[in-house]
C-alpha cells in the first residue's frame, strides 16, 4: 500500500515551542494590558491580543499555514460568514 | 498489493469541514454575550469581579501547553519516536485532566457563594449579572464538554499508537485528533479575556 501521508511538510520541535512561548508571552501581555483601565479600548485590544493568539495557534499548531488553498479558503470563509452573522446583529439591535 | 493513491487533503478535509462548524456554534455564543456586553457593560464588569483570574490564567497556559505537546507529538509520529509521541499525548491527556479538575474547584467555589444558575443571588441580582453568569455557566461547561470529547480523541490515538495502528506514513487519527484538541484550546484563547480580563 503506498504510503499516503510521506511527502508532508514536519514542524520542527524547536519551531513549535518558539510557538509556544510567543503564545505565553501575548497571554501575559492580555493579562497586564487588562489590569489599566483604558475604558472602552480595553475590550478591543484583548480581542485582538486573542486574535493573534488564535492565528499562531492556526498556522502552526494546527499546521495551517502549509496546508492546501482549499482548506486556507474555507476557514477564511468561515470566518467571513462570522464577520457577516456578528455585523448584521449588530446592525440590527443598534436601531432597536 | 493494493494502491493508493496519496490524498493529503482529503484525510483531514472531513474534521476541519467540522472545525468550522465547531466555530459557527460557539461564535454565535461569543455573538450573545457581545449583544449583552454592550446592553449591560457596567453589571457584565462587576459580575466579572466574582471570577478567579489566576485560575482563569491557569486555565489558558495549562490548554497553550497541551496544544504544543500535542503538535509535538505529531512530528515525534512523522520522526518514527513512537515512545516520545506517547509520551507527549499522555502529556496532553494530563494537562486537559488537570484542566478539568481546576473547572471543578472553579464552579464549586461559586456554588458555595449562591451563584448558579437559577439561584436566588442570581435571580436577585442585576439582571447584567445573571445574564453574565448564565452566559458563564454555559459556554464554559459546553467547553468542558468538548474537553473532554478531545480527551476521548487523545486516549483514542494513544492506544491506537501503542497499538501500531498509527505509523509515520499513517497518522490521519491522531492529526484530526489534534486538530480538535487545538480548536478547544482556540475556544478557550477566547473565552478567557471575555470572562476573566474585562475591568
Amino acid at each position: 500500500m503506498k504510503p499516503s501521508q510521506e511527502y508532508e511538510h514536519v514542524t520542527s520541535y524547536g519551531k513549535l515551542f518558539a510557538v509556544l512561548c510567543v503564545l505565553l508571552v501575548l497571554t501575559a501581555t492580555t493579562i497586564t494590558v487588562s489590569r489599566v483601565d483604558l475604558g472602552a479600548l480595553n475590550i478591543w485590544i484583548a480581542i485582538l491580543i486573542a486574535s493573534f493568539k488564535a492565528a499562531f495557534v492556526l498556522l502552526f499548531f494546527m499546521h495551517l499555514k502549509y496546508e492546501s488553498g482549499l482548506l486556507k479558503i474555507a476557514f477564511i470563509g468561515t470566518i467571513g460568514c462570522l464577520a457577516v452573522f456578528i455585523g448584521f446583529i449588530f446592525w440590527d439591535i443598534s436601531f432597536r | 498489493m493494493e494502491k493508493k493513491a496519496p490524498d493529503k487533503i482529503g484525510v483531514k478535509l472531513g474534521m476541519w469541514l467540522f472545525l468550522y462548524t465547531e466555530i459557527m456554534l460557539f461564535g454565535g455564543l461569543f455573538i450573545l454575550y457581545a449583544v449583552y456586553y454592550s446592553k449591560y457593560t457596567a453589571d457584565f464588569i462587576d459580575a466579572g469581579k466574582d471570577l478567579d483570574l489566576l485560575l482563569g490564567a491557569s486555565n489558558t497556559v495549562i490548554l497553550l501547553i497541551s496544544s504544543f505537546t500535542v503538535a509535538a507529538a505529531i512530528t515525534a509520529v512523522r520522526r518514527q519516536k513512537n515512545r516520545l509521541a506517547m509520551g507527549l499525548i499522555g502529556a496532553s491527556i494530563l494537562l486537559g485532566l488537570v484542566f478539568l479538575v481546576n473547572k471543578y474547584f472553579e464552579w464549586g467555589y461559586k456554588f458555595e457563594k449562591g451563584l448558579y444558575p437559577g439561584s436566588d443571588v442570581l435571580l436577585d441580582a442585576a439582571p447584567g449579572k445573571n445574564l453574565f453568569f448564565a452566559l458563564y455557566y454555559f459556554i464554559t461547561g459546553l467547553h468542558g464538554l468538548h474537553i473532554l470529547i478531545g480527551l476521548t480523541l487523545l486516549s483514542v490515538s494513544l492506544i491506537f499508537i501503542i497499538k501500531k495502528r498509527i505509523q509515520s506514513n499513517r497518522f490521519a487519527v491522531l492529526e484530526n485528533s489534534g486538530l480538535y484538541w487545538h480548536l478547544v484550546d482556540l475556544i478557550w484563547i477566547f473565552i478567557f479575556p471575555l470572562f476573566y480580563l474585562i475591568l
